[in-house]
């Protein structure tokens, strides 16, 4: 590698950092908001205008609180714990294009610098193996603290994480697979291809009629062929990330606070960040591979770096309406109890997925082979 | 439409209470240290223990609200009034008043109980303390001014809303105005704490004006 491409990794990575951490702190002053409208409340007022310091104030708070390390605790795991949360968080997001890539020169040379930190062929695998360890450190946080309430939330997200993660892998393999029916040697693992699949609308290139200028306005967005595809997976998303209605994992009401129980201070904390920074970046996910990433009206119009900056708005602006779903469905459902989240998933999220990725399955394979009878 | 409808409508319902609140129709909070709500008026807040126009203590120590009491907050040693300087118009006078707010429940059956409208409750409800011993309030916290006006935990805070003190509590007397001839059609409340509006029973303010009446 020259200088050039690890000057760009660094830059991209702390940039990724800054990002995430900026939303994090967003996000939880704009849920507790969102929330507090939803039950007629205020919400944060006192830190900042509109109470938007309020994470700053918390985490601070919670930087200086004694952090406790219980008698009966694997030490090592239980040290380890946090960070086996916050680095999968941070890693996960680093596959996702949040812009259009644009072009410099820099020392003669025309680059293409692409608005994500790494563009890997397997993409999506990536995602899911990172996804899958973040898991552990629910598992072994809940299982070192020594303490009966976090032991239980483990099982739990052992359980839960078993179950949707089969629900949700099938889904992403019905959607590589349908987003290779327009080109069978597309690398439809990759994120950024994924996104570049779905630029365009439906219309048929050269097409005529009222129905094909019609299509000309709907977008080429995965969510639309896929949207059994796009709901497995948008639930399947929230079980990962042990939000409402599928926060068995921490349910205060029944097992105090669950993993995190026995934690305190900045390794509390960073649980916390952990789970919103993986709200995020699932929904981050979900827009890159259903809902068309940073595509949107304009942007071949514009070009340049004038189309990056608007493509970041689209992906941020799409980004948004996923994450005050999130929210919504948070303030609204009540949680799931344990076996009605496991007929959820086993009975109902999988066979679905399965039968779904079947059917895609074959729409592909008509589309590329004909009628096996023709 | 089964499940999926009933969980269109239950997210309708949030949906709808969100638009209410951001449109300003459905908040039902304050800013509390800033905006103040209106209390109710017989708002059941701090007790006080109140004077007379002159300046003389209603209490006259006879431990009635003590021995009302359901949560036993309240202490009271009442003694002689001295025969130069009388502290209340009684034979007696509450010498030792204390009330636990820790255990106090806030029932006003010692206002109810109380002979003489010494003790009533006010709209003030900030009673935080940093310690136990200070929640037990005495006669120094408990006693309203000279002119009728109570004590403020935080007069000087710019937060503090200090129109508490001068809102009517809306107090009513348990022995209501009815078969009493001397409050024959006047309305049993009292506009504020402190001195109030009533005339004081008689043989309490000053043995002349009972020959007048």
């Amino acid at each position: 590698m020259e200088t050039f491409d690890w000057v760009l990794a660094v830059v991209k990575v702390v940039a990724a950092f800054g990002l995430l951490m900026t939303v994090t702190i967003l996000l939880v002053w704009g849920e507790r908001k969102v929330v507090a409208d939803m039950q007629n409340r205020l919400g944060p007022m006192r830190a900042g205008p509109f109470g938007v310091l309020q994470t700053v104030a918390d985490g601070l708070k919670l930087f200086f609180k004694e952090q406790i390390t219980p008698n009966r605790s694997e030490v090592v795991v239980y040290l380890l714990a946090p960070f086996l949360a916050v680095i999968p968080a941070f890693l996960m997001f680093l596959v996702v294009p949040i812009g259009k890539p644009f072009t410099m020169t820099i020392g003669g040379q025309v680059r293409e610098i692409s608005l994500q930190a790494m563009d890997l062929n397997v993409g999506l695998l990536y995602i899911l193996a990172i996804s899958s360890v973040a898991v552990y450190a629910v598992v072994l946080a809940g299982w070192s603290s020594g303490s009966k309430y976090p032991l239980l939330g483990g099982v739990r997200a052992t359980a839960q994480a078993i179950s949707y993660e089969a629900a949700m892998g099938l889904a992403l393999v019905a959607l590589v697979v349908y987003a290779s029916i327009s080109d069978p040697s597309a690398d439809t693992m990759s994120v950024a291809k994924i996104v570049e699949l779905q630029r365009g609308s439906y219309a048929t290139p050269g097409g005529s009629g009222l129905l094909n200028t019609l299509a000309g306005f709907v977008p080429r967005w995965n969510v639309i062929p896929q949207f059994i595809a796009f709901a497995v997976f948008g639930i399947a998303a929230i079980a990962e990330t042990n939000r409402a209605p599928f926060d068995l994992v921490e349910a205060e009401q029944e097992i105090v606070g669950g993993f995190h129980t026995e934690y305190s201070g900045m390794r509390f904390a960073m649980f916390f960040l952990a789970e919103y920074i993986n709200m995020f970046t699932m929904s981050a996910i979900a827009v890159s591979l259903f809902l068309g990433g940073w595509d949107g009206p304009f942007l071949d119009s514009l070009g340049g770096l004038a189309a990056t900056g608007l493509s970041i708005v689209y992906f941020f602006a799409k980004v948004l309406a996923i994450l005050f779903f999130f929210v919504w469905i948070r303030a609204s459902l009540p949680r799931f109890r344990y076996d009605q989240l496991m007929q959820l998933g086993w009975k109902r999220l999988i066979p679905t997925a399965l039968v779904w990725l079947v059917a895609s399955t074959l729409v592909v394979a008509w589309r590329q082979f004909g009628l096996p009878w023709t | 439409m089964g499940v999926l409808g009933d969980l269109a409508k239950g997210m309708a319902v949030t949906f709808r209470q969100m638009v209410a609140t951001v449109s300003g129709r459905g908040l039902v909070t304050t800013q509390y240290p800033k905006e103040m709500r209106q209390k109710p008026e017989r708002f059941h807040g701090r007790h006080v223990l109140n004077r007379y126009p002159d300046g003389m203590e209603k209490c006259i120590g006879c431990e009635l609200c003590a021995g009302a009491c359901p949560a036993r907050c309240i202490y009271v040693r009442g003694a002689d009034n001295p025969i130069d300087e009388p502290v209340s118009p009684g034979e007696r006078f509450g010498f030792v008043y204390e009330i636990n707010m820790l255990r106090c429940i806030f029932c006003a059956l010692c206002v109810e109980a109380c002979p003489t409208e010494a003790i009533t409750m006010t709209h003030l409800f900030e009673m935080s303390t940093g310690s136990r011993d200070d929640a037990i309030y005495t006669k120094t916290e408990l006693l309203v001014q000279p002119d009728g006006t109570p004590n403020h935990m935080f007069p000087d805070d710019p937060l503090a809303d200090l129109s508490e003190l001068s809102d009517g509590d809306g107090w009513m007397r348990a022995t209501a105005p009815q078969g009493r001839v001397a409050y024959e059609g006047i309305p049993g409340w009292t506009p504020s704490a402190g001195v109030g509006l009533r005339p004081p029973e008689i043989g309490q303010l000053r043995p002349a004006a009972d020959e007048e009446e």
